[in-house]
């Protein structure tokens, strides 16, 4: 009995025994990718902790208090390349701090209605094929291209009406002159999705900054990592302030295995080719899409579900 | 005409048994036609049960002896706590919850064991006042005006809800005797058993009427690291969201400088 029951870790605010190495792994496969990617994962592991039978509000919180773990061990290496527009990423911060509040408010009150698990599942079956299909339709695109050149030459940056927004301010370091409210907007967004979804939002920021806000790619990565970290900062305390849904047990667990696993991905990237990779990573998106949207649209065994309206306040 | 004596009894914990002394409350049925000093006597192997970070469950061992002839019912009640009953339906293809009905109080836990099934051996009025059986349950809606027809189909669920994940459970035959006198029952508890006090009833049950009762409560509690964790998310949220933010960012930290190399 001891030997089996050592590796299950009970988690004591999603109240459930799951074994420890299942963690680990799931937290080093998630990290492993993010790593080859250079995605950030949540997008993946809330998922794959909501099919683990992690209850979807403590899956979202907690993710949030990982995803701020591995993007403290992040941005470290782009400090030290001095890759972080730190104007830009306050600009975003004060957004995303803002959207990310008024997220943590709606998930609560959604919570209250019986309505955040479903929420949860249409976000994530709209973002993960969308996602999906872009990725896959890039990586397809590349692979039939493979040794053509793509001699349409960027401009360093083109101007959108977007920009011409009122608070024109500089960004320096970008080399950028354009309004904050842009800037403000995409943090806003980005807050809301780590609030509602568990995820950084990487997906959605790195994009925009490219091609909505106009960035250097160089200064991207660190910028919005920079961001990250105090965005989900802010989602960990006001999660567990207002929902008591983060469970820091499996926070850490899953920071050990992501830890590691990143590593090794880094590392095996170097050997692997990496469009046929994203056309894989394209499949397993659509593929955890597909599962959330299989959940919400078929029959459930019981239509009926509890939910205890008083959390047993005392504990012992 | 029944005689009801109330008996209290205090332990000290057996040696090798690191139970908190017990108070154990011992009720006394006898009919007037067997006054009896005890009719039954149970105990529990355990009157704790600590969840832990490693629990899988736990299995308790009820055992007694009775005197004279007779059936045994153990009854096992968890705490009453309010719960709230969501229906969902379909719209626009996707199954959403749509109906609720919030009841004032359920029992977390309910467990009926016997030694064969109590309707061949309890007439109606007894199983309805001593609450033998699932549809004997108090389960009272909060809002008094909602239909009886929907209160009790949602209730029905509930309670199919609570046996799938094995919290209300019943076993018909599975008090076993051994000789006349003594008889034992397993009580399983799953991983998810929730937390509180518990009480443990025990009938004997002869020629329809009930001879001998007694009840003991039962503890199920987290303990250890798992237990202070999750009180302290409950009483010190604040304090607790801060202390995942340090966490999360030394293990991210720790990580970046292990691996600096690279």
């Amino acid at each position: 009995m001891s030997g089996f029951s050592l590796m299950q870790v009970y988690l004591p605010i999603a109240e459930i025994s799951v074994n420890v190495f299942y963690l680990l792994g799931l937290g080093g496969l998630v990290g492993a990718l993010s790593g080859l990617f250079g995605v950030g994962g949540g997008f993946l592991m809330t998922p794959f902790l909501i099919f683990t039978g992690i209850p979807p509000a403590v899956a979202v919180a907690t993710e949030a208090n990982q995803i701020l773990g591995a993007s403290v061990s992040g941005v470290l290496a782009y400090w030290r390349r001095s890759s972080v527009d730190f104007k830009m990423g306050f600009v975003l911060l004060a957004g995303g701090m803002v959207g990310s509040s008024f997220g943590v408010w709606l998930f609560s009150m959604l919570r209250g209605f019986g309505q955040i698990d479903l929420v949860i599942s249409l976000a994530y079956v709209v973002f993960l094929s969308v996602i999906g299909a872009l990725m896959l339709a890039e990586s397809g695109r590349t692979m039939l291209l493979h040794r053509r050149r793509e001699a349409a030459k960027r401009k360093l940056h083109k101007h959108i009406w977007l920009h011409g927004l009122p608070l024109k301010t500089r960004f320096r370091k970008s080399k950028l002159y354009i309004s904050a409210l842009l800037p403000l907007g995409v943090g806003f967004f980005v807050g809301l999705l780590a609030a509602i979804m568990g995820v950084g939002g990487g997906f959605v920021m790195v994009p925009a900054m490219i091609y909505l806000i106009g960035m250097p790619t160089s200064m991207v990565v660190g910028t919005s990592l920079f961001q990250i970290i105090f965005v989900t900062a802010n989602v960990t305390i006001l999660q567990a302030y207002y929902n008591q849904t983060v469970d820091v047990f499996l926070a850490l667990l899953l920071l050990i295995g992501g830890v590691i696993g990143a590593q090794i991905g880094t590392r095996a990237g170097s050997f692997l080719r990496g469009e046929q990779l994203r056309g894989l990573l394209a499949l397993v998106v659509l593929g955890v899409g597909a599962r959330m949207l299989f959940d919400l649209v078929v029959t459930p065994n019981d239509l009926f579900s509890l939910a205890s309206s008083a959390v047993s306040a005392a504990g012992l | 005409m029944t005689m009801i004596q109330a008996i209290m009894k205090k332990r000290t914990p057996d040696t090798g048994n690191l139970l908190i002394p017990l108070l154990a409350v011992v009720f006394l049925l006898a009919g007037p036609a067997a006054v009896r000093a005890e009719a039954l006597v149970a105990d529990l192997s355990s009157h704790l049960i600590a969840i832990t970070t490693g629990f899988q469950g736990s299995e308790l061992l009820l055992f007694g002896a009775i005197d004279g002839e007779g059936d045994v019912v153990v009854l096992v009640r968890g705490p009453e706590e309010p719960l709230k009953v969501r229906r969902k339906d379909r719209i626009g293809g996707v199954w959403i919850n749509r109906d609720e009905v919030t009841f004032k109080k359920a029992p977390v836990f309910f467990r009926m064991a016997s030694s064969r099934p109590v309707e061949d051996f309890v007439p109606y009025a007894l199983l309805s006042r001593h609450r033998m059986g699932l549809r004997f349950l108090e389960i009272p809606a909060a809002d008094e005006t909602v239909p009886q027809a929907k209160v009790t189909s949602f209730r029905t669920a509930m309670i199919r809800a609570k046996t799938r994940e094995g919290l209300y459970t019943l076993g018909e035959g599975t008090v076993m005797f051994l000789g006349d006198r003594l008889f034992r029952t397993n009580v399983v508890f799953p991983p998810n058993v929730p937390t509180g006090t518990y009480t443990i009833e025990v009938f004997l049950v002869r020629d329809g009427h009930v001879v001998g009762a007694q009840t003991t409560p039962l503890i199920v509690s987290k303990v250890g690291l798992g237990a202070e964790v999750f009180l302290f998310a409950h009483r010190h949220a604040a304090l607790y969201g801060i202390l995942s933010v340090i966490l999360a960012m030394l293990a991210g930290w720790l990580g970046a400088v292990a691996f600096r190399k690279v």
